[in-house]
């Protein structure tokens, strides 16, 4: 071992390499060129649809002039709508991941987004509720579902941790029997309008469903701010989180909530859309290569990779042309799965 | 920075942690009852005993990590349930038995997150935070590892960095889970070395949980002796480990001899052939 004597040798050169966790260059340059990424695909996804816009025909729209009701109603939601809920649902799987330690711990592998759906298709299908009841049922079985999973996930003492995937994925399976269920028992216009909710899609999203997911973002992304460097100090352990002064309990109840509301509030926007809140933040980590869970960087990762599903979702053939959900799982369901044979996380 | 005298008189050193009528359970499950026990402040302190018998959760109880059932620990006087949680850790330290480290982390990352208790919302990383971290990086003797990734070092290099975590919080006393626990031998002593270094030069109190009686009684000043969730000995090493202490705790025959290096008592096994 390397002596160390008592009085430290005044003599010993300044050091200049002190590079310490203040900022971490990778994941500035990665948030810059992902912002970047976003504005540019904001525009196209204004620029894409039915008719192909222009940039400077988007322009014009916006500024009142021709095409400004396709714009407005139509284009704007939509995206507006893509970037929301590709960051709600990024952050969301960030926190879970977070927490669980796992990269499987995502909102839509453990259950929540799919009894958000069943809230959903219940006020559908069996009340043949009105748009924003629909939306608040969504948030209600979202949060319902949350509760029950972690209420049997929970330890006396220690993390949910497994557990918590374990006991979600069970509890979704269960969800999505139960949603089954309703729509064979379902007949006529209420079952197709289930089925349609079912399969979340972009496409005609209204202003009051983009509103139901940005208020869920602005409610929620505080409270991950603030908790944020707590649950970084989390992923060493319950033990030396606790000792380190951070309120276990406190901060993980906080924290599963604020993103089983980023979670819940994003489907009942949209319906439920798969895999973004699993694969955005263990992406945007491979690529930024973080050493704590990156928070912002995986709500921009979500926006980016939505917007960009959905714009290539509408730009398919007529023919082939699929909801954005069904792009998600797609791709979504290769990337989990190559995750899943990576020697790593085995 | 003062030498200590050759074996230190702990009764007589004031004791900043102390644990009164501690009862410590798991759920229904009783490790310790009613137990007393004072550290003595600015000495190595070792707690030995066989597996499971609550030193641990002892260690646990110390640093506010498990609650007690009853009881309680004071810090200076005031009960650690009456400061502020990170009051407590700007205090004490404690590295768990199994801390975690996510894959991909840097040591001065690592490191840095013992700054913990010393920072706020607004603040989260300041000129103080740096320099604390360069001071525990050097203390631990791995400076030169901080751009190095966790993954790759050796067991050795890894604990000395997790030290260096405890000590970047900045805190009199340092609490150590079987800190020699998965380690080689080399890496024992390298790891019982720095905790010396760390009483003696810096001035910390430390706190360890060991297994091994030699090394324990060749580097702490003050030992605690547990076993089936009471301490059945304390005092220093000379005074407290003979043959029929360790026959009693730990069922092992054995005669205790001076070690041939440090003079400390050093317990040599019977066995059942050569009684």
């Amino acid at each position: 071992m390397r002596p160390v004597t008592a009085a430290p040798a005044p003599t010993r050169p300044a050091r200049t390499r002190t590079r310490l966790p203040r900022l971490h260059r990778r994941s500035l340059v990665t948030g810059a060129v992902g912002t970047v990424l976003l504005v540019g695909l904001f525009l196209l996804g204004l620029m894409t649809g039915s008719t192909t816009l222009g940039a400077g025909e988007v322009v014009t729209a916006l500024g009142g002039g021709d095409g400004s009701a396709i714009l407005w109603k139509v284009r704007l939601p939509r995206t507006v709508a893509a970037v929301v809920i590709g960051a709600s649902l990024g952050l969301s799987g960030a926190v879970f991941q977070s927490i669980s330690r796992n990269p499987l711990g995502s909102p839509d592998l453990i259950g929540f987004i799919t009894g958000a759906a069943t809230g959903a298709v219940i006020a559908i299908a069996v009340l043949g509720a009105q748009p924003w009841a629909v939306s608040l049922a969504a948030v209600v079985g979202g949060l319902v579902t949350a509760v029950v999973v972690l209420l049997l996930a929970h330890r006396r003492d220690g993390a949910p941790g497994y557990r918590l995937i374990l006991v979600g994925i069970g509890a979704g399976a269960f969800l999505q029997a139960v949603n089954q269920l309703v729509l064979t028992r379902t007949d006529g216009q209420m079952a197709i309008a289930a089925q349609v909710w079912l399969v979340g899609s972009l496409t005609a999203i209204s202003w009051t469903d983009t509103l139901v997911a940005v208020v869920g973002l602005a409610a929620a992304a505080p409270v991950v701010a603030l908790l944020a460097r707590h649950l970084v100090v989390m992923e060493l352990g319950d033990d030396f989180a606790g000792q380190v002064g951070v309120r276990l309990q406190g901060v993980r109840i906080g924290a599963m909530m604020a993103a089983t509301g980023l979670a819940a509030a994003a489907t009942a926007a949209a319906g439920p859309i798969s895999f973004v809140a699993l694969a955005a933040p263990h992406l945007v980590r491979q690529i930024a290569r973080t050493p704590a869970t990156p928070f912002a960087l995986a709500a921009l990762s979500g926006a980016v990779l939505l917007l960009a599903a959905d714009i290539v979702s509408q730009s398919l053939p007529a023919g082939i042309r699929v909801p954005v959900a069904l792009m998600t799982g797609v791709l979504g369901g290769l990337y989990l799965l190559w995750l899943l044979t990576r020697s790593r996380w085995r | 920075m003062t030498t200590l005298p050759e074996i230190p008189d702990t009764a007589t050193t004031a004791a900043r942690l102390t644990g009164a009528d501690l009862t410590l359970r798991y759920g229904d499950r009783t490790v310790v009852a009613d137990l007393d026990v004072a550290i003595p402040d600015g000495r190595v302190t070792a707690i030995v005993g066989p597996n499971a018998c609550g030193k641990s959760t002892l260690l646990r109880a110390l640093s506010r990590v498990l609650t007690p059932t009853s009881g309680v620990v004071r810090l200076d006087g005031t009960a650690l349930g009456d400061l502020g949680t990170k009051e407590v850790a700007r205090r004490i330290a404690l590295l768990p038995q199994a801390p975690e480290a996510p894959d991909g982390i840097t040591v001065a990352d690592l490191v840095g997150r013992g700054r913990f208790p010393h920072q706020t919302f607004f603040r989260q990383w300041s000129d103080d935070d740096e320099a604390a971290v360069q001071r525990a990086l050097a203390a631990a003797g791995v400076e030169d590892l901080a751009e190095r990734q966790l993954d790759e070092l050796s067991g050795g290099q890894r604990q000395r960095v997790w030290i260096a975590t405890v000590l970047a919080q900045d805190t009199p006393v340092l609490l150590l889970d079987e800190p020699t626990t998965f380690l080689d031998i080399g890496h024992q002593f390298e790891v019982l070395e720095l905790c010396r270094e760390l009483n003696e030069d810096h001035g910390v109190t430390v706190v360890a949980v060991l297994h091994d009686l030699q090394q324990a009684a060749r580097y702490a000043d003050h030992l605690v002796v547990m076993a089936d969730g009471e301490i059945v000995a304390e005092g220093p090493p000379a005074d407290v480990i003979d043959a029929p202490l360790v026959e009693r705790v730990f069922g092992l025959p054995c005669r205790v001899v001076p070690d041939p290096v440090a003079g400390t008592p050093m317990v040599v096994a019977l066995g059942r052939r050569s009684r």
